[in-house]
Order: C-alpha cells, then structure tokens, then sequence
C-alpha cells in the first residue's frame, strides 16, 4: 500500500486500467522511431557529459567527464620511491578482481596447472555478479542457435560489437551453462530436465535462463566455493593501485595497497588478468547505480596508464528499470525478468505506453520521455517515474508465480511494506553497467602483453548497447577464456625487470598537455560519508 | 527540515534522518565504509548488523543496506564472522548422507533452539534446512536455503558452532550437480557445437554486408 495519497491515487488508476492493459501487446519501434528516440532522451547523447582524452592511448576518445578526470589524474604514488624489488607475492598468473569473471579466470589458470592468486578490494565476491538477478543467455533450444543469438546481440549493440568478440560469446555460451550446471549452479528447470527460458529486452527467441532472480548471486556464490575448494590464495581488501610492466613494456605484476592499513606490497606474476568491473560508483550525470560499492572504474584507470586502449568507453547503460521509491532503495535494480515473467509500463495516465521487451538503450529513453518532455511521469519524492504493473505477473500466470520467479524483487519491496503481488512499483532508469571498456583481442589480451582483461572491463563485445543476460555470459566465456591464455603464456614468460616508468612517462605527458584535473586515481570507494572525505 | 532520531553506533550516539537506512546513517555520522559494506542492496551480506532498541530486551539481526533505523537503535555490525568451509573435491563427493556426516559432522550436534532462523537476515527457517541436511535431503536442503546471503548471522547465534551457510552452499552444489534433472538439450547443443556445425551459419551471417545485417535485424521473427 502507498501511503502518500498522490502515489496511491495514481497505484490505484493502475489497478483500474489492468484488466485492459493486460490484453495490449504494444508494438515494438521502428528502427527509425528508435533512433530519433535514442538521440533526443539517451544520456548517452548529452554531449556537454562527454570530454575528449587529451593524453593516453586512446588520445581523442570521448569519454564522461567524471571518468576523463581519473584516467588523466594521477597515480597514488610516486613511482620513484616504490622499491620494486621486494616482493611480497609471486605468482603465474594475477588475477585482480573478485567478480565473476576473475574467479572463472582463476579457476581455469588452476585448472591449467599455473600457480594463480586473486587479489580484490573488498571480498571475494563483492561484485556487480552478485546483483545480477535476471539471466543469463545462451542458444540451447531447438528454435535457436548461435547466428540468432548473434544476431540479436549485433543489433541490439548498434552494430558496433568486435565481431570476433561477439562469435566466441554466443557460441561458447551453451557450454558455459554446461559448465556452471556440472559445478552446481542451479538452473531453473521443468522436471525433465529442460531448461525454463524466457525473453530479455531485445531477444528473439527464449533464452534467458535463470536461478529464480538470483542469478548472479547463485553462480558467484558457487564460482567463490570453487576457488577455495580448489585452495586458491585469495588476498582480500586489497587494491592493486598500479601496474608494474617489465623493460619490454609486458604486464608484469601489481602495486598492492592493504585497504585498512594502506599498506603498499609489490606482486609480480607472470601474467595478468584485470576483472575490475564497472564504474556505476562513479554517478555518471548524477545518475543513481545498480551497482556495487566498489564499482568505481579502476581498472580502467590502471589499463589505459600502463598503455592498453579504450573501447566505446562513452557508451553507458541506464537499466530502464531502477527502483525510484522508497528512497532506501533508490537506484536499485528491478530486474528485467520482471518485465521478462509478464509485468508492463505504465505511465501516470494508466497507459501502457511501450512494448516492455524493446532493449535497455530504447527502455530507459522512452521512460526518461515519458517523465519529461510528455508529462506522464509519477510525481515521486525524487523526481519523476513511471509504474511497472507487477500484479499482472499473477493475472497471466497464477498465483504463487511471483514468490517462485521473482522472490528477491519481493523481499526487496517487501521490506518497506510494498507487496509487488497487490501492488505496482515505481520505477526510473538507473547507471547499470559499462558496455566499453579496455580493448582485447579474441584472447582476451589488451594492447599491453600479458595483461589480459575480462568482464565488465572490457569493451567491444556488446558493442553500443548490452542485452540482458549477455553480461553474465561474457564473465564465464571469457574469464574462463582469460585464465586458460593467461596460464598458457605465464608458462612462455621469463620475468624482466620490473619498472613503473610508464607511470612516470604518463604523468609527464599530463604536464606536457597542461592536464591537471586535481584527481588522484584510481578512485577505490565512492565518497558518501557526509564529511565529503575521500578514500 | 526532516526528521531526525538518535542512534547509538557502537553505543556512540548520532542525530541521523529518520528515513534513513543504518548503512546510510553510519555515513551520515561520517564513517567511510570499508568493511561491512557491499552490493547496498541485500544480495552480498556484507553488512550483517545486530541491533536493540532501547528498552526492548529482543536482539534483533538485520542488513544495513536494507534496513531503516530508529529511534533509540543500537547498533553492532557483524562485518565478518569465522564460518567453517569445508574443503572438498565437487568431481569426488556424492550426494549421500555420508558427506555431511564427514564435513559438517557438527550439524548432528544441532540442540533444536532455532537462534538461528530467529537471526534469519532473510527471513529463512535455517533450522529446518539443517534439518533437511542432517537427513541428506539436499533438494529440500536447497530449496529451502536458496535466499541465503551467507551473512553469518545465524552462526553468530548457534551454540553448536554450526556454519549454516556453508553447509547450504555444499547441499546447493549436490543438488545442483548430481541430483537436479539432467538437461539433455543443452548437452546435445554442446556437443553440435564442437562438432561445428552452427560455424558455417554464423560465418555467413557474419560476412553480410552491414546493409544486409541491418534488415536481418529488422526484420527478424520473434518467438511469442
């Protein structure tokens, strides 16, 4: 129930106009009515949010504005006072990042036989992978295959995906789910077996598959037990706060800072694989964030500073769906499988005014339409939203649906007294997810040798805009991917001798420029505290 | 002006808005978060937290991320607790009774007090999910455990030492690998795969013209 009588007239408007709404099957958007749709309400399109790189690799390359100032700041520290040559760790190969994509890419290096160590800021499995609810996709239904999930995901990423990146994603899909299921991942299934698949925005045939809506969280939690199984040294709260490269300019370890002592440690490995993650901490154009706590654009930072490129770094995905009421959930994700099992949008007026299936891109810039120049949002404490008719779920499929399909959505509304099987819920585009990042060959190398980079770091698979689902299986295609070539070439390396001079050369290039954004990077934490006090 | 209610964190007391969650409370008072912090949206347990009210004798367990404060709360968290993680082969194991028996043999020492599904962050019936793993009845064991977010309260809370999460991330690996149904359509896709036969659809596709791309795109059908 809502208590506010704006919130609950409007709930109930919903309710009145469901029994039409229910049987509408909005069509979908011409290719043209998207683009137009695109550029005028996609923040993606606010120019005045975007900087040219003045220095780097990528010189030239629009990025926002909040990331152009970490990855033209300057380092934590002063390479000439680090001694490189104590060394804390060695290993084969480092994995940097506790997601996802860095506990496949450490369980494949182990299983390869390479001597492997993760390093991660917070906890194993603090990650954007635990958060993400809805699926994972894969073409293992008789109706589909590779070429159609392709096809999907090319155009549903603009046509701008590395082709290469895109093949090996949808055709080592199937074999990722096989692999998650033969560790234990629990998938929806029917009783014989098959796998329960639905739609994602933009999906042609049915393959999302699912563990209820905890996804991600079903497959980190068991990706996390794996690698201690397997005894796999795990050194937590701790950053790696630069790069270390050899004379020949190859990957060769890591500065490490203790997160609670700030202790620095010098880690050299063999091989490196970077699986940072995102940066929805960082509130691009103030956007609220799905996003995990760490999700602070780092190892982009490092990357670009030890000489690795940059891929559609200035394309940003805004899930359509991020929770806009109450505050305490402000910026959290709903989950497309909501949209998925049955539930509409519905502005203000009770209209539903979209097919719910178009792409995140199309989603979130027609809701920001609808709350603006249409007039047809929700008046919220925080602004404006539209409602996503979560009751329907049940009028399509039967009671009990919403509990078993969708039980963490209504846990989440739950708490602040909002019964997403009675009630409709608020919702406004929230900063997702990062579809560029640093630029990899098929192998998942980056420009720098042996400095390998997976997941959300990573730019060029998706292309301009990601599908639900493709995300998930991009951290096992290719942090699995990762960990095999990483191990492979650990074992060809003869360990050179470390340097941080790129850092040096990078920081006279920014004085060669004229650069001084006053930032110090990479960024490790979000600032929240209200003394304004950055980590 | 919003509404303000004390709160003792760490039984140091702070004016923080009433609508605010305890997470955002302890930034309001100024800390910066490093630890018992994570995901902020009740997927990571990171940040399990105990609490009372003043005047109320009932310990209550909660997530800071996802938990409103209130006035007179104080406030504990519970950043990280020694669960035990037992070691073991997942290719080796089976999904007999045995396996409890031999890597959590305290889950047999359970004396039925139910702390811990009082404790429950989730709200789960932990007590029964042991229950459940004590008889080697997995699929229950998982079913019932799906929602945890090992935080690791319950532990905190039990006097036989048990590690609940850990026991339900062991049943949820068994059932998930030996004793959910088989999907033989995703083996057989695996197989078509290696044996290369989408390669030649996908090439092709991926030779079009971008013209060409673009109008499969448009035009492509769409499963109901």
């Amino acid at each position: 129930m809502y208590q506010d009588p704006i919130l609950a007239a409007s709930a109930q408007l919903v309710a009145q106009a469901r029994e039409k709404n229910i049987r509408l099957d909005p069509p979908r958007m011409s290719a043209e009515e998207k683009e137009q749709l695109l550029r005028t309400y996609h923040p993606d399109y606010r120019e005045d949010q975007f900087q040219a790189l003045t220095v780097g690799p990528s010189k030239g390359q629009k990025v926002p504005r909040e990331l152009a100032a970490l990855l033209q700041g300057h380092s934590r520290i002063d390479p000439a006072a680090i001694d490189l040559s104590k060394t804390d760790y060695e290993t084969d190969v480092l994995v940097i990042g506790g997601g996802g994509a860095g506990a496949a890419a450490a369980i494949e290096a182990d299983e390869a036989g390479a001597k492997v160590m993760v390093v991660t800021k917070l906890r194993m499995g603090d990650a954007n992978t635990m958060m993400a609810e809805g699926g994972i996709q894969a073409a293992d239904k008789p109706n589909d295959s590779p070429a159609q999930h392709f096809l999907d995901a090319y155009g549903g990423g603009h046509f701008a995906a590395q082709k290469d990146l895109l093949a090996k994603l949808v055709t080592e899909a199937p074999e990722a789910i096989q692999w998650l299921s033969r560790l234990g991942v629990e998938f929806d299934k029917a009783p014989d077996g098959t796998m329960i698949t639905t739609h994602g925005g933009g999906t042609s045939r049915k393959r999302m598959h699912a563990a209820k809506d905890y996804s991600g969280a079903e497959i980190m939690r068991t990706l996390r037990d794996e690698v201690l199984n397997r005894g796999i040294p795990v050194v937590d709260f701790t950053a790696a706060i630069e790069l270390i490269l050899d004379e020949s300019g190859r990957c060769a370890g890591a500065v490490l800072m203790n997160m609670e002592t700030r202790e620095l440690h010098i880690a050299r490995a063999k091989t490196v694989v970077l699986a940072t993650g995102g940066a929805g901490r960082l509130h691009y154009q103030g956007f609220p964030t799905s996003n995990h706590y760490g999700a602070t654009a780092d190892g982009l930072v490092l990357g670009y500073r030890a000489g690795a490129g940059l891929l559609y770094p200035d394309t940003l995905q805004y899930h359509p769906t991020g929770a806009a009421f109450p505050a305490q959930i402000f910026g959290a994700l709903v989950t497309e499988k909501v949209r998925s099992v049955g539930a509409m949008l519905i502005n203000a007026k009770g209209e539903a005014f979209m097919n719910p299936l178009e792409t995140r891109d199309v989603s979130a810039a027609s809701i920001i339409r609808e709350c603006s120049h249409r007039g047809n949002g929700v008046k919220t404490p925080a602004g404006y939203a539209v409602w996503l008719d979560t009751p329907m779920i049940e009028l399509k499929h039967g009671a009990g649906t919403i509990e078993k399909r969708i039980p963490a959505m209504m846990r989440m509304f739950g708490k602040y007294g909002i019964d997403i099987r009675k009630d409709p819920i608020l919702i406004y585009p929230t900063l997702h997810y990062q579809n560029g990042g640093l630029r990899i060959r098929v192998d998942g190398q980056s420009d720098v040798e042996n400095l390998y980079v997976a997941g959300e770091a990573v730019g060029g698979i998706h292309g301009r805009n990601r599908l639900m689902g493709n995300s998930l299986l991009d951290i096992i295609v290719f942090g699995r991917s990762a960990g095999q070539h990483a191990a492979a070439k650990a074992a060809d390396v003869t360990p050179g001798k470390p340097t941080l001079s790129h850092v040096e050369a990078f920081h006279n290039q920014l004085r060669e420029a004229g650069v001084d954004t006053g930032v110090i990077s990479p960024r490790l934490l979000p600032t929240y505290n209200s003394l304004g006090k950055d980590f | 002006m919003e509404q303000m209610v004390n709160v003792y964190l760490y039984g140091k007391r702070y004016a923080v808005p009433a609508s605010a969650t305890i997470m955002e409370a302890m930034e309001f008072a100024g800390y910066t978060l490093v630890r018992g912090c994570g995901c902020r949206n009740g997927f990571c347990g990171a940040c399990a937290t105990l609490y009372r009210i003043a005047g109320d004798r009932e310990l209550h367990a909660c997530l800071a991320c996802s938990t409103k404060v209130e006035d007179n709360m104080y406030v504990a968290t519970l950043p990280f607790f020694p669960l035990v993680k037992a070691v073991y082969d997942i290719e080796k194991v089976k999904p007999s009774q045995q396996i409890m028996m031999q890597l959590y043999p305290e889950i047999y020492a359970c004396v039925g007090c139910n702390a811990c599904t009082k404790a429950c962050t989730q709200g789960l019936d932990v007590m029964q999910y042991i229950a459940y793993a004590q008889r080697g009845e997995y699929e229950k064991c998982a079913e019932e455990s799906f929602d945890c977010v090992m935080c690791g309260v319950c532990s905190s809370r039990c006097p036989a030492g048990i590690s609940h999460p850990q026991v339900a991330m062991l049943a949820r690996r068994l059932n998930g690998k030996y004793l959910a149904p088989i999907c033989h359509h995703l083996d057989q896709r695996v197989e078509e795969i290696k044996e290369g036969r989408y390669e030649k659809l996908l090439r092709e596709l991926m030779q079009e013209s971008p013209e060409e791309l673009r109008r499969l795109y448009n035009t492509r059908d769409i499963e109901k």
